[in-house]
């Protein structure tokens, strides 16, 4: 039952939200009713982890004469998701405060309703389900880029959608070939998805259809280039929920039913993944030494962390699966706070172009703190939440093959260097006129911070909560390989 | 047992929790309190724990199944399990600690020196606004190369490992305000992380071999490996590269002499005395594989050796004080490597403690010169410092006597363990480290004599300024000199009638390396006399020339300007090795980065990906000139399709 | 006596094939748009009559019911097309469908 109050609840918010007027009440609202959401999906934690492994499933029939049905439940991964999705989204609107947005209920009831889609998406355990939150997740993106969007938010806006629809559409019609290949009578539910029987031709076209739909969703190389723009096109919040939750939806389809459904081919095709994957990290990492737009860099240095993740779960090894999972988390929680510090910068200075920035942690220490605390996070410094995950997938992608480590290893070397580089020339240094009237954090503005940081250290001091719940689960999508 | 264990880390840990949060509203006394104090604590443990390792041959054995301790092997280990840390499948990595005599002696040389030396950066640190701040990261250090030393398993030294590569660079950029700080600091970093790279990659490969990161359990299946087995030479070569890039040796070592932008009391800690023999530990941590690589220990002891002479040719040419004794650290580092090749641990870790006795006395006999000559360098503006500071002369002098390896004084008795191996090894490599040690002792007089010697060379304005340091300098000073000049003690070889006291008591650790190892070549008295004898007459003349050419002649001190033969430039040019790597590294990816951000991003991809929209735009614009308008042709067209199905139906 | 079926089903056949083609060219050359009205209309008898023949063939009735639907079809479709036809004249003075070609691109 938790699980449906889980989708519902926040659908009722935004829903309920539209009719209030004030902005001060919307937000608290907005705040208020993320959190309650949130207690509801620490309490399914709670109770998936002690009273029952029974997966929390909800059925109902919906259209039953095509094998659809209202099929939701939560294992360990999606339990992850959940965790991260209810985490993120009162963290991104309570960061939102500090903007006055024209139409406030508006945005956040769009919010919410993301924050909906992507719990749906997370908990579906029937295909057509998936799909249809998976879609629904786009109109709020879509809207929420293209209102409160940056110069050029129409243009930007538009090319993400069509990019990431197009993908989706594959994932459709690939959705729609397997449904006729399931057992009868024929089922959406994923279990009856998993036993569909294919040929190794079908599993190739299924495979790159599903391939194509997630790997543009992530974004794996070279299917990225809608992302830079748009997340530094799109309002912080809006790259917030993009970079820090939706991409993982493409992930966690991999993890979900890609492998299970095309065991054979993503064996055979994996390396050819990988391959993808780890240009990716060296590409896009080159990439973001030079930016000078500090949200492109840290989109791109998104695109190499991301890739790292895709490399891992093509890797196949438990290792590399459990770091995939952790680390869709960490890079989740982290992504957020480098938004949240560039929004801050953007909003009291006027700029993000990293030239024109400087020496802000004379005037800004405590805003310098958290960005370092983050920022190490970020490139995986030991005991934050960033080595646990980079740490098992690189271990995880050395069983696979030692050369393809190494070179996905340069992460770490590149990450260092651009983020670095972006601290030195934003943060430290001499002041100069953007910069030298900026204030540091306020307390709420720490309020934001402090459970971002908290995350950050636990996970990376003791991820074994997090690495236990999803293991079994895990496991289990790697039993349909062999 | 285990508590107080836990407690030497936690200490500083929780003193740096303390400063960090509280580094704008805590008043300087209580850091002044916090700060040392803290290390002080850890300290007395450290010593508690070593009296324990010493007298007590017993085992530890605390809690559970995650670290079995096979009796007799481990009569001087105890491990500490405490938590839990990564642990999926096979994979387990709890989060233990292994005290043993190596972690016992690194534990007393990073809690004592660090300790020393924390108190002495509360005089130095004195007038810096950033006073809290400065203890804050000075303690993080301390805790995260406790983390290292007392390790149970590879990943456990790794936080350590990156944890004091991160306070490196939060240290040597501790004056933010200054981009050329901030620039050597992102450089050590990124130079320790292409170290750390190898490291983590020698991880996992111990990880696929033996199924385990546990110290003991690795040592213990790696024993019975072969000789010269491909793994374990690819395992130890790549942990040889994180080495290289924490120790500062060839091709991985520029990052040190730039560190020297930190405060000096940060030079005398971490680039002198403790995160940069991290390497040295690590590898004699590890003997066991090591050994088992010869090829590897032939990389370590040619690396070493290089660099040990590479690095003390460019400190003859340098003029800034600190430089001089950065290149001297990367020099002797580069001997605690040979050290290792060879298979003299115990030299090399010798060598290491005292180094750090004698390195941070130095260090901070720098700083006490710079605190007195109001932050100037460069020796060519110093001179005849002897009277005005007496008693940073006397702890100089000692340093200086100690590192050039003149007896009684400690530098001696480690150099000449290490020199002794090498020579039992290979013949020439003896004459090659001993020319460096030669140039260690020219430099460093040289260092010696421009600075106290002669006349005052600086301003006016400076020779008014200059002072003693206040006692809260000069005691630790005068402690770390005394440590210098009896460090030898610790080990004093047989021929001198010592009992090799450092040697027996880590002789557990390196007992499974040395009963595979090929035994050192038995040297007769006679010979071991002899090359004591050579190696201190060079020295001797060194020390003559050094004086000939800086005190009794008025020395020629050439501005940074002047013309000097092809030579001498290309090396107090530091042989253009950080152009070099501007120009073959830092420069192509930069080029590389814009290249495929411009072309390969814009240009082609994005450009593709755009093309497909642009084509569906396009042939909506072609295909739309059909729509003519004119209902006669729409009828024509419809026919003319009725009856193409027709012919197709009746054709197919 | 003579009935429907007293004719071979294939004169049924080449008659309507015939007016329907007369129906086709008739829609296709002309550029009055009454007489291509009246030129579907052709067409759509055409197949009435053969529907009504098929069904007198077959015995079965569902033909001509056919045939009643299509006539009331036809003659709603008449009455749209005349008023259509009607106020294009109004607008264009002229019921030549080579002026409609507003709708085009």
């Amino acid at each position: 039952m938790l699980t449906v109050i889980l989708i519902l609840l926040p659908l009722l918010l935004s829903l309920i939200i539209i009719a209030i007027r004030r902005e001060k009440a919307i937000r608290q609202f907005a705040l208020a009713g993320s959190l309650i959401e949130f207690g509801v999906a620490v309490a399914a934690f709670i109770q998936y982890k002690t009273s029952c492994h029974c997966n929390l499933l909800f059925t109902a029939d919906w259209l039953s004469t095509l094998g659809v049905s209202l099929k939701f439940g939560m294992d360990g991964i999606s339990l992850l998701m959940v965790m991260l999705t209810t985490f993120l989204v009162p963290v991104i609107i309570l960061a939102s405060f500090r903007h006055s947005y024209h139409r406030p209920a508006a945005f956040y009831s769009l919010i919410l309703l993301m924050e909906m889609a992507l719990t749906g998406v997370f908990v579906s355990f029937d295909g057509l389900v998936f799909y249809i939150f998976w879609e629904l997740a786009l109109i709020p993106a879509y809207f929420i880029c293209a209102v409160w969007g940056g110069n050029d938010r129409i243009r930007i806006t538009f090319k993400f959608f069509i990019y990431t629809f197009t993908g989706s559409l594959f994932m459709l019609v690939a959705l729609l070939y397997l449904y006729f290949k399931t057992p009868l009578p024929h089922s959406f539910d994923f279990q009856w998805l998993y036993a569909a029987t294919l040929t190794p031709v079908e599993q190739t076209w299924i495979f790159g259809a599903f391939f194509l739909a997630f790997a543009i969703k992530i974004p794996i190389f070279p299917l990225h280039t809608w992302q830079p723009d748009t997340y530094s096109g799109a309002p912080a919040a809006g790259s917030m929920l993009l970079a820090g939750i939706m991409l993982k939806m493409g992930i966690y389809g991999m993890i979900r039913w890609m492998i299970p459904v095309c065991h054979e081919a993503v064996q055979q095709y994996a390396s050819v993944a990988i391959i993808l994957a780890i240009t990716g990290i060296v590409y896009a990492s080159v990439i973001a030494i030079r930016q000078s737009d500090m949200k492109r860099l840290v989109a791109y240095s998104s695109i190499a962390h991301v890739g790292l993740i895709a490399a891992g779960v093509f890797a196949l090894t438990p290792n590399a699966m459990e770091g995939a999972v952790i680390q869709m988390v960490s890079h989740g929680i982290n992504i957020v706070g480098l938004f949240i510090v560039i929004d801050i910068i953007e909003q009291r200075t006027g700029t993000r172009t990293i030239g024109s920035l400087g020496g802000i942690a004379v005037k800004a220490p405590r805003l310098a703190i958290v960005f370092m605390i983050i920022l190490l996070g970020s490139i995986a410094l030991p005991l934050t939440n960033g080595f646990i995950g980079e740490f098992l997938l690189l271990l995880g992608l050395f069983e696979y093959s030692m050369v393809f480590a190494a070179i996905a290893g340069l992460t770490i070397i590149f990450s260092a260097v651009y983020m670095l580089w972006m601290y030195q020339r934003t943060m430290l240094g001499k002041t100069n006129e953007t910069t030298e009237k900026i204030s540091d954090l306020s307390w709420s503005e720490m309020a934001v911070f402090v459970p971002l940081v908290i995350m950050i250290i636990w996970i990376g001091l003791f991820p074994g909560l997090f690495l236990d719940v999803a293991l079994p689960d895990v496991m289990q999508v790697l039993n349909y390989i062999k | 047992m285990t508590e107080i264990i836990i407690l030497i880390p936690l200490l500083p840990l929780l003193g740096f929790l303390i400063l960090g949060i509280g580094f704008r509203t805590i008043p300087k006394k209580w850091t002044t309190l916090i700060g040392p104090g803290t290390i002080l604590l850890s300290f007395i443990l450290s010593l508690i724990t070593f009296i324990n390792t010493l007298s007590n041959h017993q085992i530890f054995i605390f809690s559970n199944q995650h670290i079995s301790t096979s009796a007799h092997q481990h009569i001087y280990t105890s491990s500490h399990y405490l938590f839990p840390w990564i642990h999926i499948g096979p994979l387990d990595i709890p989060f233990a600690f292994l005290v043993d005599p190596l972690s016992c002696l690194m534990l007393l040389i990073v809690t004592g020196v660090g300790f020393i030396i924390h108190v002495y950066s509360v005089g130095y640190m004195k007038d810096d606004p950033g006073f809290n701040r400065f203890f804050a990261y000075m303690n993080l250090f301390v805790f995260s190369m406790l983390l290292l030393v007392l390790g149970a398993n590879y990943p456990i030294m790794f936080i350590g490992w990156e944890g004091v590569g991160l306070c490196s660079y939060l240290l040597i950029g501790f004056w933010f305000k200054n981009q050329e700080f901030n620039n050597a600091a992102k450089k050590a970093f990124i130079m320790n992380r292409i170290g750390d790279l190898g490291f983590l990659l020698g991880m996992f490969l111990i990880f696929t071999t033996f199924n385990t990161l546990s110290f003991e359990q690795v040592f213990a299946q790696a024993k019975s490996m072969p000789m010269g087995d491909a793994t374990i030479l690819a395992i130890t070569l790549l942990l040889f590269v994180g080495a290289v890039g924490k120790s500062a040796q060839i091709p991985l070592y520029t990052w040190l002499p730039d560190a020297m932008a930190g405060p000096t009391p940060v030079s005398a800690l971490i680039h002198a005395a403790t995160m940069v023999t991290a390497g040295v530990y690590m590898i004699a941590r590890s003997n066991i594989l090591y050994v088992l690589a010869p090829t590897t220990m032939a990389v370590i002891g040619i690396t070493g050796l290089a660099t040990a002479l590479f690095a003390a040719s460019i400190a003859i040419f340098q003029n800034d004080i600190k430089k001089i004794l950065a290149y001297s650290t990367i020099s002797q580092l580069g001997y605690m490597f040979v050290g290792l090749g060879v298979g003299a641990f115990t030299g090399a870790m010798f060598h290491l403690t005292t180094h750090a006795f004698f390195k941070a006395l130095l260090f901070l006999g720098a700083g006490s010169v710079i605190h007195a000559m109001g932050g100037e360098q460069d020796i060519r503006n110093m001179g005849g410092l002897r009277n005005k500071l007496p008693k940073t002369w006397w702890t100089f002098l000692i340093g200086t006597i100690a590192i050039a390896g003149i007896p009684p004084l400690s530098g001696f008795f480690s150099k000449d363990e290490i020199l002794l191996h090498l020579f039992g090894h290979s013949g020439p490599m003896w004459v090659i480290a001993v020319t460096g040690s030669l140039m260690t002792a020219f430099y460093m007089f040289r260092l010696l004599y421009l600075t106290f010697f002669r006349n005052f060379r600086g301003t006016d304005e400076q020779l008014h300024h200059l002072h003693e340091s206040p006692p809260v300098m000069t005691t630790p000073l005068i402690v770390l000199a005394m440590l210098a000049a009896v460090g030898g003690l610790l080990n004093i070889p047989e021929i001198f009638g010592g009992g090799s006291w450092l040697s027996d008591f880590l002789a557990p650790v390196f007992a499974d390396a040395a009963a595979i190892a090929v035994p050192p070549v038995l040297m007769s008295p006679a010979t071991e006399w002899l090359l004591m004898g050579m190696t201190l007459a060079g020295v001797g003349v060194m020390v003559f020339l050094a004086w000939n050419r800086y005190v009794k002649q008025q020395p020629q001190l050439l501005p940074d300007s002047a013309r000097r033969p092809f030579p001498v430039k290309l090396i107090s040019k530091k042989y253009y090795i950080d152009e070099l790597y501007d120009l073959i590294i830092s420069k192509p990816v930069l080029r590389m980065s814009r290249f495929l951000h411009e072309v390969v991003e814009l240009r082609l991809i994005d450009r593709m990906v755009n093309g497909v929209g642009n084509m569906v735009v396009w042939t909506g614009n072609t295909v739309r000139f059909i729509q003519t308008g004119n209902v006669g042709f729409y009828m024509f067209i419809m026919i003319l399709g009725i009856i193409l199905i027709l012919f197709l139906n009746i054709l197919i | 006596m003579i009935t429907l079926t007293s004719i071979p089903i294939h004169y049924y056949l080449v008659f309507c094939s015939v007016l329907f083609s007369i129906g086709v060219v008739g829609v296709l050359i002309k550029r009055n748009a009454l007489v291509i009205l009246m030129s579907i209309e052709l067409m759509i008898n055409s197949i009435n009559l053969l529907l009504a023949a098929f069904s007198a063939y077959n015995n079965d009735p569902a033909g001509q019911i056919f045939v009643f639907f299509i006539m009331v079809v036809a003659a709603a479709e008449v009455a749209i097309g005349l008023a259509i036809v009607v106020l294009i004249y109004r607008t264009t003075h002229s019921i030549d469908i080579n002026v409609l070609n507003k709708l085009k691109w």
